[in-house]
């Protein structure tokens, strides 16, 4: 019998979050002060969450491995935060936003807790913009906006190409004013390595300070993961190189389920490998597809440079295969439709694993400063990396894994399926079903952190106010804390021949092929294999030069890898159980005549959350069956 | 190509550290630099060597994260980047690199090339911030906004907090850094309220955290990655004289 209850309140969808905050247990300011909360990530999540429960009164402790909080990778997005505003008068709700992103998302996510988001996005707007962050501005003064892929109106909120930062920043400042008043304690350069529970509740972590190498325990009344998604697990992607799936990872194998862990965002237009050293793929904004043509020759072989290559020579192939949206089809749709091509040989550049996307047409047709004003600083980006204009040459551009939906399963107050362990922003799998629409990350992280969060937190907490902050001289944290050591003190102890880079650039490579863009039963049943192999080899071959009680970055990569491993199989169990294709998800064997994904929503309509048994046993799978009552479930076309 | 490098080694915060020379063959000029210093260190794990520590995230610029001296520049020699986005087209075979932490008072030595800039944090903590809580927040179209000044607000906020401003400075003067921020706030009218307890209380925490005074050279502009300018450390100074002379509210 499943354990799920994702504890959604009865009632109209319109009414239930309105409703529900209504009749929620309260914790007084005096008892706010005699409890404490981990929170464990920076970004955009945690770090609302972290200034928003201190500024409630609340003690907050808050983690992070990089040396400052303003550093999490949601520094790092560039187009924009939705929210339905209206400010454009084109007919946006809370309701439009609301159906856009199920219908993006494939009709696999949550409508209660997506409904949510959408009724808190323009309260993110009203905060972001009081803690000072320089939102674009119009003439007169008031917000602008721009168009994002996948809608028909204008609903996101920019600051130029670096909108992650300043939102981030606006948070991180919020943060800092809650250190000052001493009820944030900040920790940089902490990696969580072991969650704590007390009688089945979550009550602290183990840390590694990652400058004296201390194994550290805090204990607190509730732990929050903010800790982000975990596409670096196919070592080459568009976050930074050191953001991990650890911190889940961790909380998964002391109970808590982990939801759609297959659920992969491959973003179209990323730089392409340029050599065997690439650390890491800089993503080129969607928006550059409103006026770059992406095209490969038609005949395979073809060596010419790409401007010596006549238009009769070029197959325009998104244009030719979706007339109607061109080169504007959704993500997951024009990332698969460059993999055909580089597949079957039409790839360019060195690699073959390259298309152009090339501006010639909309240079000569508007101008070298209209297209400036529009993407100069994306151009500048990638003439710093490649050496190329892309005034004057096409852009290369593939596809690179960019952002998880899946994550852990969290019920409708954003928690786990542990008591007192909550999972908010990328790190959950709630929003965005099977695909998430651009620009709505910002949105939910900053949304559960500053606006959701601190309610469904203190509903649980109201609750503990009588039960003392465990010591953590109690068994829990000092079997937690002997657990880590080892497991550091082994990585040390194997003294093999290969790098930790090389075990995860290998893994990378085995995710990419087969639990990557396009999944098929025999692919994913090898990946299952090759990943066993692999992880066997990493367990008697891995060399991590170092210590333990020093700065060790070696050490810091391998539980990072060696949680990869046990997460990879998991999400090839989670792809080869779920056969049919929906969003990101692509199963060769379900697809249309056209070669576009088919859901089977009589089979599939349902979140898979996983439960951990043990190391060699199976994981066990848990429904959550996703009922569609104020939208009509249809097939994403876009011929 | 084939490069020399001479790297600045230290075991930690507190132990004496020195120059130790590389050498590394096989370099693609397509490569960063931080993919460079990548494969010297895959080199050396496989000589059962210890690599290089160093600071890296993101690797495309905006983290700030990475900041190495370069041949006795800040993120070296280019125009307008961060390390991870110096790539090694700029050097040529045989060439010798001298790499480098940021060297200053304020931001010690942890191992190798990472320092700890903390102080940058404290900086933030004694103002770098509207005092406004979740749920306090107006309308956000309720305060019009000028665009020139939004602006302008913009590009002061778009520091990485890397800390080239202040290896760049003779004097490590985190004015550059502290005008930005402050500026960034004060010229939007929500920030403006507080504008000049914040400018009295970020440059106090400044100075007591030891960094050096501005002489106005300007090496600050030129070698930061986002080319953010003095202009700022103007708008600063005329803020924190008023404020002094004015009881900060």
């Amino acid at each position: 019998m499943s354990k799920l209850d994702a504890k959604i309140p009865e009632g109209p969808l319109s009414d239930k979050w309105t409703k529900y905050k209504a009749s929620m247990k309260l914790v007084s300011p005096n008892n706010r002060k005699k409890l404490d909360i981990i929170v464990v990530g920076t970004g955009i999540a945690g770090a609302p969450a972290a200034a928003s429960l201190a500024e409630m009164g609340y003690n907050v402790k808050v983690f992070c491995f990089q040396d400052s909080a303003r550093r999490a990778h949601s520094v790092a997005a560039q187009g924009g935060i939705n929210a339905s505003r209206n400010n454009k008068n084109d007919g946006d709700s809370v309701y439009r936003l609301f159906y856009d992103m199920i219908k993006g998302g494939d009709y696999r996510a949550r409508e209660a807790n997506v409904y949510r988001v959408a009724e808190v996005s323009s309260d993110i707007i009203d905060q972001l913009t009081a803690q000072g962050v320089p939102f674009a501005r119009e003439y007169g003064g008031t917000l602008a906006n721009r168009t994002f892929g996948g809608v028909q109106v204008s609903r996101t909120f920019y600051a130029q190409g670096q909108t992650g930062q300043q939102v981030l920043l606006g948070a991180y400042s919020a943060l800092k004013r809650q250190v000052a008043k001493g009820k944030i304690q900040m920790l940089s350069r902490q990696q969580m390595l072991e969650l704590v529970l007390v009688d089945g509740k979550a009550k602290g972590i183990v840390t590694r300070n990652l400058v004296s190498g201390d194994i550290e325990s805090h204990a607190a009344h509730a732990v929050v993961l903010a800790s982000g998604g975990y596409g670096t697990i196919y070592y080459l992607s568009t976050l930074a190189v050191n953001s991990n799936g650890s911190a889940a990872w961790q909380a998964y194998k002391k109970g808590a389920f982990f939801g759609n862990p297959s659920f992969v965002q491959i973003h179209p237009t990323s730089i392409p490998v340029l050599n065997d050293y690439q650390a890491k793929l800089t993503l080129m904004s969607e928006s550059l597809r409103n006026d770059g043509r992406i095209w490969v020759p038609k005949s395979k072989d073809d060596k010419r440079l790409p401007n010596e290559i006549p238009d009769e020579e070029r197959d325009y192939y998104l244009e030719r295969r979706y007339p109607a949206f061109g080169n504007l089809v959704p993500r997951d749709v024009a990332a698969r439709a460059a993999k055909e091509r580089c597949d079957n040989g039409f790839g360019v550049g060195k690699t073959g694993l390259a298309v152009y996307l090339d501006f010639r047409d909309a240079v000569k047709k508007q101008g070298v400063k209209a297209i400036q004003g529009k993407y100069g600083n994306l151009f500048d980006l990638y003439q710093k990396i490649t050496g190329d204009s892309p005034y004057e040459t096409p852009m290369m551009i593939y596809p690179a894994g960019h952002y998880t939906m899946g994550g852990l399963w969290v019920d409708y107050n954003l928690m786990t399926t542990i008591p007192g362990l909550f999972a908010i922003g990328e790190a959950n799998f709630s929003d965005h079903g099977a695909n998430r629409l651009g620009a709505s990350s910002l949105m939910q992280g900053a949304g559960d952190g500053y606006f959701i969060l601190p309610y469904t937190i203190s509903n649980y907490l109201a609750d503990e106010i009588t039960t003392p902050l465990p010591s953590t001289d109690i068994p829990e944290f000092q079997e937690a804390v002997e657990n880590a050591k080892m497991r550091l003190q082994k990585f040390l102890d194997i003294k093999g021949t290969k790098s930790i880079t090389s075990f995860h650039k290998r893994l990378g490579k085995i995710m990419w092929d087969y639990v990557g863009m396009s999944r098929n039963e025999e692919g994913l049943k090898k990946a299952i294999e090759l990943i066993d192999q692999l992880q066997k080899e990493f367990w008697v071959d891995v060399r991590v030069p170092g210590k333990l009680d020093e700065i060790n970055q070696e050490l810091e990569k391998a539980s990072r890898v060696a949680d990869f491993f046990e997460l990879a199989k998991l999400m090839a169990i989670d792809a080869l159980n779920r056969k049919e294709s929906c969003g990101a998800h692509f199963r060769e064997e379900s697809q249309t005549e056209g070669g576009e994904a088919q859901r089977i929503d009589k089979d599939y309509s349902y979140v898979s959350a996983w439960e951990y048994k043990g190391n060699d046993k199976d994981p066990v799978l848990h429904k959550e069956t996703l009922t569609f009552d104020n939208i009509e479930v249809k097939v994403r076309s876009y011929k | 190509m084939k490069i020399k490098l001479n790297i600045w080694k230290q075991s930690n915060a507190k132990s004496k550290g020195k120059f130790e020379r590389f050498e590394l063959d096989g370099v693609d000029e397509e490569m960063s630099f931080l993919e460079m210093l990548d494969a010297l260190n895959e080199k050396l794990i496989g000589e059962n060597k210890e690599p290089v520590a160093f600071e890296h995230d993101c690797r495309e610029g905006i983290c700030g994260s990475c900041g190495l001296y370069i041949n006795g520049h800040p993120h070296g020699t280019g125009s307008e980047i961060g390390t991870c986005q110096l790539h090694m087209r700029e050097f040529k075979d045989g060439d010798t690199i001298t790499v480098e932490p940021w060297r200053a008072q304020s931001f010690p030595v942890l191992k190798d090339l990472i320092v700890d800039r903390n102080a940058f944090d404290k900086i933030m903590a004694a103002g770098g911030f509207v005092s406004v809580d979740a749920g306090q927040a107006p309308d956000a179209n309720a305060n019009l906004v000028n665009k020139n000044k939004a602006d302008k607000a913009f590009d002061a906020a778009s520091c990485i907090g890397c800390g080239a401003c202040v290896a760049a400075c003779k004097n490590s003067s985190a004015m550059l850094f502290v005008a930005a921020k402050a500026s960034q706030l004060s010229l939007l009218p929500q920030g403006k309220v507080e504008a000049k307890r914040r400018a009295l209380n970020m440059v106090a925490k400044m100075d007591e955290l030891g960094f050096g005074s501005c002489t106005n050279t300007g090496a600050c502009e030129i070698e930061c990655p986002k080319g953010i300018s003095i202009e700022y450390i103007g708008q600063l100074n005329r803020e924190y004289l008023s404020a002094s002379f004015s009881e900060a509210e």
